[in-house]
């Protein structure tokens, strides 16, 4: 592909990427939201965190099929432990990169 | 440089470096197939500038590879990054009022990991739209730093280092503990988990992420407002 292809095709991806990001914040933020979206919304963050997580945890993504075996998981575990008593962010990274670490050369 | 604005670059940068951290494995990774796939490295550096968008960039490279057509990219591009549609309106609550202008910008930095890291911020307090747009930047300048290095040096980095893969998982499994705010958030958790895997294995593709998420936010509101009424 030439120069013009790839800036051809990146723009149309940065546009179709950009604008479900853009169109929400610029619309929303100027607008009284009812009492009601503003409790759904509230749920957003939650929800989304726990879908994106829980794939990686239970699944194995070259079977497509369901797995509680994954070095992932048994890490996640103490990682969740650890976050719950020192609710460090810092810390739960580096703990749960030692834990993979450790994990990966047991295994 | 002012003292606020050290103080603002200060609390972004504590706030950012675990996305800038997890983000470098995954940037190489994508660098190092991006380079198999025949592009050159500058093709890699305008992409992550133009398209801030991990997923969407891994998958344009296999379609690319698999020579795909350029409207079927750029459609597959726009599904899967529909679910920022419902991020960008759930960071609209803590963003009232800011100009349309630094909103324009900041649109550009939403993605899942600026996204669960600005949203805690904001729910902890003492947060703002300048701290959260340093976030955001930092991230990308991560990303872009970590994908051209792949493109170049990526084939001589050993892999899964000091379990630097693990990174973003941990930082989510955290955020994800900031959010247990109460027994709703708990079970809207627990919904949203069970939903994503069954949706997961189902359903091929990414709709999970925006399937589980809506179904679980919906089955927690109602369980909410029943909850209220008992009261």
């Amino acid at each position: 592909m030439s120069f013009t292809d790839y800036l051809f095709l990146f723009a149309g991806m940065g546009l179709v990427t950009y604008l479900p990001r853009a169109l929400p914040l610029l619309y929303l933020t100027h607008k009284q939201l009812p009492q009601w979206l503003v409790d759904w919304l509230s749920l957003i963050p939650v929800a989304i965190l726990s879908a994106l997580l829980a794939p990686t945890l239970f699944t194995d993504s070259a079977t497509h099929s369901f797995d509680l075996g994954k070095p992932e998981l048994l890490v996640a575990i103490p990682t969740l432990i650890f976050a719950l008593k020192t609710r460090s962010l810092g810390g739960t990274v580096l703990v749960g990169m030692l834990l993979y670490w450790l994990a990966g050369m047991i295994i | 440089m002012r003292e606020q604005t050290k103080q603002t670059l200060r609390d972004g940068a504590a706030a950012a470096w675990p996305i800038c951290l997890g983000y470098f494995p995954i940037g190489l990774a994508l660098g190092v197939l991006t380079q198999k796939a025949g592009l050159p490295w500058w093709a890699m550096a305008l992409m992550s500038v133009m398209v801030f968008a991990g997923s969407a960039q891994f998958i344009c490279i296999a379609m690319l590879t698999a020579k795909a057509s350029i409207p079927a990219i750029i459609m597959t591009t726009f599904v899967i990054n529909l679910r920022h549609m419902l991020m960008s309106s759930a960071l609209a609550v803590h963003l009232s009022g800011v100009s349309r202008r630094f909103l324009a910008l900041y649109s550009y930095g939403v993605t899942d990991e600026s996204f669960a890291v600005n949203m805690t911020r904001f729910r902890e307090g003492g947060w703002d739209h300048r701290r959260a747009l340093v976030v955001n930047q930092l991230a990308n300048t991560a990303w872009f730093l970590a994908t051209l290095a792949g493109t170049l040096i990526g084939q001589f980095i050993p892999q899964g280092a000091f379990g630097i893969d693990y990174a973003l998982t941990g930082m989510f499994i955290c955020l994800l503990v900031f959010q247990l705010q109460d027994r709703i958030c708990i079970i809207t958790g627990l919904l949203a988990a069970a939903i994503a895997v069954a949706w997961y294995l189902m359903i091929p593709g990414d709709s999970y992420i925006v399937g589980a998420s809506m179904s679980a936010a919906t089955l927690g509101y109602v369980l909410k407002r029943r909850y209220r009424r008992g009261k």
